[in-house]
């Protein structure tokens, strides 16, 4: 029992740590809807650079993913540096910049916002933040639910589920509906600097405790299907390559990371953090996910159900130390979440709200915006008590959702030959195409060999779009220029 | 004069990215199992591509940034 009390202290002093931080942002907060959704604008580099990391982090670092590694090897190191360490740094530039330089000229604070001005469609600005808003409710459910687990899991069942998802979700309203992006993006930072110390305490710990690096990563040779060969089992190139252009795609146009896309301070801040990327990445998921793959050579018996981290260091560290690690993890759940909560409210207050219910004022909005983070957090909450599925399809579903949007989008930005209704068929027919792959039966979720389908409605959506451009005229409320980012 | 060489810049550099991709994960090591310095090989390359892509990253910001994304789009 002792050992509870202490574990819960532990979760419970990390969340006053980032609540007193939530507070002194609150005072610092101007009451308008740009500074609630954007920090107005202001973040410097180490605060964007973590702000937006601990965003993409959430709980796949700490379980889903070394969960992988423990099933099938330690490969998803490359598919993720593949996929945040250099595909995502180009996006980076090329959506990310560019959005930066559109939104800042036009003043946007969401995707929706920017495109439906863009092509003068109250419609387009209508579907696309519905589409956004469709994939992300289950990703903060998977996130709840991911909390309440490894309470209940830290625990030993002390906590219920119920209590611990519920807990995390009350706590989350609290600061995101206080502070917004400011005080969201200081506590980013302080969770990612605070996930990257711990995971690298706990592989040094292990590696030791285990005889070595080498004599961990020996182990792995023993495994059934030998885990230090490159590929087998799981991973095809296929797989590989699908998985982490899906998912760089799909992060791109997740809010809470589009949204990051617009609150850089300065152009100097985004060429600061370009170089960056595929050094966090290494640093983060490279002792992460060889710990989860040494947990199966070192013998750590996992169920299906069970994370195998928090076992593996219950078996090899301290009582305090492993509570610290799940700490951490709710903190990549958190940083996730509160992040998704904002940027979902942002775009149901802007995008639909506004322009569809009544043109409401900049302080009426952020009143609205609190108002949104509430009501969703509330919903996503219940729906994490059923569980619907488990934690990696549902996130790999929203991811590949994200995904479909990419292409258009970047179509929209650079061409100015895009036309509205090339934007329609070309977003509503990726997702169509997408969703009966992930919800029908008759349509096959891989392709030629093992390409997603995901993949798959990337390329159909560019060539739709691009195709019914073509052969559609723009009409007259369609403004090009809008994306027209001079030389400076 | 200087559409043509921004062209060539911008040819040149999405060939890199291209590449950089490509290349982080070492297709020519599939299914080698030999390990070094505690880890295998393949992820030992991972680690060493990534920080190129690192440097290169840098050298672009430093040197070419803005190509193909400032001036371009709409109108322009």
């Amino acid at each position: 029992m002792a050992e509870v009390g202490l574990q819960v202290g532990i979760i419970l002093g990390y969340v006053a740590v980032a609540l007193a931080i939530g507070v002194v942002a609150y005072r610092l907060t101007e009451r308008s809807a740009e500074d609630y959704y954007l920090a107005s604008r202001t973040l410097g580099t180490v605060v964007l650079l973590f702000t937006t990391f601990a965003t993409l982090l959430s709980a796949f670092t700490f379980f889903a993913g070394p969960n992988i590694s423990y099933g099938a090897g330690p490969e998803w190191i490359l598919v993720m540096g593949l996929m945040d360490g250099v595909i995502f740094a180009i996006l980076w530039y090329v959506l990310g910049y560019k959005q930066w330089l559109v939104g800042k000229a036009n003043g946007y604070v969401t995707l929706g916002e920017m495109l439906g001005d863009r092509f003068g469609s109250v419609g387009l600005r209508v579907l696309v933040a519905a589409i956004s808003i469709f994939w992300l409710f289950p990703y903060v459910m998977l996130q709840q639910q991911g909390a309440g687990t490894a309470i209940e899991a830290l625990t030993g069942g002390v906590v219920p589920y119920w209590a611990g998802a519920g807990g995390i979700t009350l706590f989350m309203i609290a600061y995101v509906a206080l502070s917004g992006m400011r005080g969201v993006a200081w506590t980013d930072t302080l969770q990612g600097a605070f996930m990257l110390v711990m995971v690298w305490v706990a592989f040094v710990w292990v590696a030791s405790a285990a005889g070595g690096v080498g004599s961990a990563t020996a182990t792995l040779g023993d495994v059934e299907g030998n885990f230090l060969a490159l590929g087998g089992g799981l991973y095809t190139p296929q797989y590989v390559l699908s998985t982490a252009v899906s998912i760089a795609f799909g992060i791109t146009m997740f809010p809470q990371v589009n949204q990051r896309f617009f609150v850089a301070e300065s152009k100097a801040v985004i060429k600061r953090t370009l170089p960056l990327w595929p050094v966090l990445v290494l640093l983060l998921f490279v002792p992460a996910f060889m710990l989860g793959a040494w947990a199966k050579g070192l013998g750590i018996q996992a169920g299906p159900q069970e994370n195998v981290l928090p076992l593996l260091l219950a078996e090899y560290t301290p009582a305090w130390f492993a509570a610290l690690v799940v700490a951490g993890a709710m903190a990549a759940m958190m940083s996730s979440s509160d992040s998704m909560l904002l940027s979902g409210s942002s775009y149901f207050t802007r995008d639909l709200y506004r322009p569809l219910v009544e043109e409401a004022t900049e302080q009426r909005e952020a009143f609205l915006g609190r108002v949104g983070v509430a009501v969703f957090a509330t919903l996503s909450f219940v729906a994490s008590l059923f569980q619907p599925a488990t934690l990696l399809e549902i996130g790999d579903t929203a991811f590949g959702g994200f995904a479909q949007l990419a292409l258009p989008v970047g179509v929209a930005l650079y061409w100015p030959k895009t036309t509205r209704w090339g934007m329609y068929a070309g977003v509503g027919g990726s997702q169509l195409f997408y969703l009966a792959s992930v919800f029908l039966a008759v349509v096959p979720r891989s392709y030629l060999g093992g390409w997603s389908s995901s993949v798959v409605g990337m390329v159909a959506g560019l060539v739709v779009t691009v195709g019914v451009s073509l052969v559609t005229s723009a009409s007259a409320e369609e403004d090009a220029s809008v994306c027209a980012t001079g030389a400076d | 004069m200087r559409c043509v060489s921004e062209r060539i810049r911008l040819i040149g550099w999405s060939i890199a990215a291209v590449v950089l991709a490509a290349l982080s994960v070492p297709w020519f090591l599939w299914g080698t199992d030999t390990v070094a310095v505690g880890l295998p090989v393949w992820v030992w390359w991972h680690v060493g591509w990534l920080c190129l892509t690192a440097v290169v990253l840098r050298v672009f910001t430093r040197t070419a940034w803005g190509l193909g994304v400032e001036g371009v789009g709409g109108d322009g």
